[in-house]
């Protein structure tokens, strides 16, 4: 063992940097270690981009109501949504990873050593925006053999519009999580209870058009319905709509209130 | 190196407001290895969390390395190391990036975090396990990560929280000597929490014995034995009814601190028990009093609880783990002045 070890003085800023790249490495060091976890994650989207995406195109339930770029393509109209539902299924619960570090003991390891408590936040929930894009990537990659039609500065868009939502989420479940942690199992019941309501009053699995009006009006007060159509113009190619206007802006505000409640979270969970 | 004053915690429960620690003075200088004993509940680990800048405290003060607990806890934490009662590595991940980040976590660059990881493993013989996840090795292997982890940034004071717990004799041992190890090598002060009689008896220098939130005592571990609890003589008569002379004999003697007759048995509670069975036997003789045997054990760090609170700390502890922050009511009374009757220790003297 080395007799001491010296430690160069850091700036506010630069430490703050330093540690948020800390703790984002721990936390995809796992996934990049063996990246078979990064599937796992994906399971519940893929099962419904699998078995509902045909059933949804048999149905022509798209066709009906002249959705996706050719009026009617099924896939070109619900893949953006499956990428939406990555988000919804899977880095709503990424809270839940530090609920059992909490329970283990080696997220008090980390507490006690100088890393800032922002950071601590900040690098998990890039962590969390790092494989959600990395699974959405994937799911695209997947269906453009499948006809799904690939407009690349429109989808790169795409994929920041979903990153700034895995933010806003991301920062959000680990709140969420430390608001749970004298009860943990209250966590998965209040994320549940949340996702669905939401998934279905997007407009993500089948168009509010077809819903009763009170329904769709709901669907009009749900933050999620203008990211999910933003993300539709965007991988259709249509980069400058009204829509997209409207989804960045709420994505945004997502972020901020994201992120706002997750650091101030993560400051009074431990002093 | 620790300096704390009236440093108090007190939760609020449903059961209304608890008070963990009640307002403690604490004074610890480098170089020091100090035992925090008291039963679960006691206060221990809601000292250290304190300590330890992990929880503040209601009121009081405390100074660890030369920074303020409440202003100043960034600076404590770059100081001290810390080693809680869970286990520091994440499940999944692979124990040698656990450690390289330790060292980021502490302001090394990647490169000397990665040396100095590969240096602590090879110290803990942790360097076959380089590569395993954490949630794979044994209960010996982890509490080893732990100290690797710990000692990461070579800090000059390190906490231990019930480092001990849930070790078989042999790992707890070895735990042992890493820990001294360390000590011996860099003058770490060290300061740890255990409900381990024997462990704070053996290996500290300078034992605090908590109870209710409170210190009741504080010495090296032979002067609360000798001061506090005194050994414990128990006398085989021949006759019942001399336990009454047999009293009076030995207060003739010595400062009896306790006296109790179990039929022809006696148990006498004595300091320095070994030098006062010879006259007590010749006056005992010289009484007409006949001894079949005469035994000397010497007291442990229970008998020292035991004289504190009239309360045995093995039976506490064995009476299993409350809420942390709980205060325990405890077995009531104490039973006979025998709290340690199958002590090894026990020392046969033939009448």
């Amino acid at each position: 063992m080395a007799d001491a070890v010296t430690v160069a003085p850091r700036g506010p800023v630069a430490a703050a940097l330093d540690d948020t790249v800390t703790v984002f490495v721990r936390q995809a060091l796992p996934t990049l270690r063996s990246p078979s976890g990064l599937v796992f994650g994906m399971l519940q989207p893929l099962v419904f981009l699998a078995l509902f995406g045909p059933l949804l195109d048999g149905t022509g339930t798209t066709e009906a109501f002249g959705l996706g770029d050719a009026g009617g393509d099924t896939w070109q109209w619900f893949v953006p949504g499956v990428l939406i539902m990555l988000a919804l299924f899977g880095t709503t619960g990424t809270g839940y990873m530090l609920l059992t570090e909490m329970q283990t003991g080696s997220h008090e390891r980390l507490l006690v050593t100088p890393v800032g408590r922002t950071a601590m936040l900040a690098g998990r929930t890039l962590n969390d925006v790092a494989t959600l894009v990395a699974q959405a990537v994937l799911i695209v990659a997947v269906m453009v053999p499948f006809g799904f039609d690939l407009h690349l500065p429109g989808a790169l868009l795409g994929l920041g519009v979903l990153a700034v939502l895995g933010v806003a989420l991301g920062a959000l479940s680990h709140a969420l999580a430390i608001a749970c942690r004298e009860q943990q199992e209250s966590f998965y019941m209040i994320q549940s209870s949340i996702q669905f309501p939401l998934l279905f009053l997007s407009g993500l699995m089948l168009p509010l058009e077809a819903a009763p009006g009170w329904m769709e009006a709901a669907g009009r007060l749900n933050p999620l319905t203008y990211v999910v159509e933003a993300l539709r113009a965007l991988f259709d190619g249509r980069v400058v709509v009204g829509d997209v206007g409207w989804g960045v802006a709420v994505v945004a505000a997502l972020a901020g209130v994201g992120l706002a409640v997750g650091t101030r979270a993560m400051r009074r969970a431990n002093a | 190196m620790i300096e704390a004053r009236q440093l108090a915690r007190t939760f609020t429960t449903k059961a209304g407001v608890v008070e963990a620690v009640a307002g403690i003075d604490l004074d610890v200088e480098e170089g020091e290895l100090v035992a925090f004993l008291g039963p679960n509940g006691a206060g221990k680990s809601t000292t250290l969390r304190m300590l330890t800048t992990l929880l503040p405290p209601t009121s009081g003060s405390a100074v660890v390395a030369g920074h303020d607990v409440v202003r100043e806890p960034a600076a404590v934490r770059r100081q001290i190391g810390y080693i809680g009662q869970g286990n520091g590595a994440g499940h999944y991940h692979q124990v040698r990036d656990e450690v390289v980040l330790q060292g980021r976590a502490y302001g090394l660059g990647w490169r000397a975090a990665a040396r100095r990881a590969d240096e602590l493993l090879d110290a803990l013989q942790l360097g076959s396990l380089a590569m395993r996840t954490a949630g794979t090795l044994s209960g010996g292997q982890r509490r080893r990560l732990d100290i690797a982890l710990g000692l990461v940034h070579a800090p000059r004071l390190l906490f231990l929280d019930e480092p001990s717990t849930g070790l078989d004799p042999q790992n707890r041992a070895h735990l042992w000597d890493h820990v001294l190890g360390v000590r011996e090598r860099f003058g770490t002060t060290l300061f740890l929490t255990t409900h381990y009689l024997e462990e704070a008896d053996t290996m500290a220098e300078r034992v605090m014995v908590i109870d209710h939130g409170r210190v009741i005592a504080d010495d090296t571990p032979a002067r609360l034995k000798a001061d506090l609890a005194g050994d414990r003589l128990v006398l085989a008569l021949a006759d019942p009814a001399d336990a009454g002379p047999t009293r009076e004999a030995a207060e003739r003697l010595a400062p009896i601190h306790a006296f109790e007759a179990d039929g022809a048995t006696v148990h006498l509670r004595v300091p320095g028990g070994a030098e006062v069975v010879p006259p007590l036997l010749r006056e005992l003789d010289h009484r007409g009093v006949v001894v079949r045997s005469a035994e000397v054990v010497r007291p442990t760090l229970d008998d020292v609880f035991l004289a504190l609170t009239g309360r045995s700390l093995r039976e506490e502890s064995e009476a299993g783990a409350p809420e942390p922050g709980a205060v325990e009511s405890g077995p009531p009374g104490g039973g006979p002045p025998g709290g340690g009757a199958s002590d090894p220790a026990g020392a046969e003297v033939a009448a």
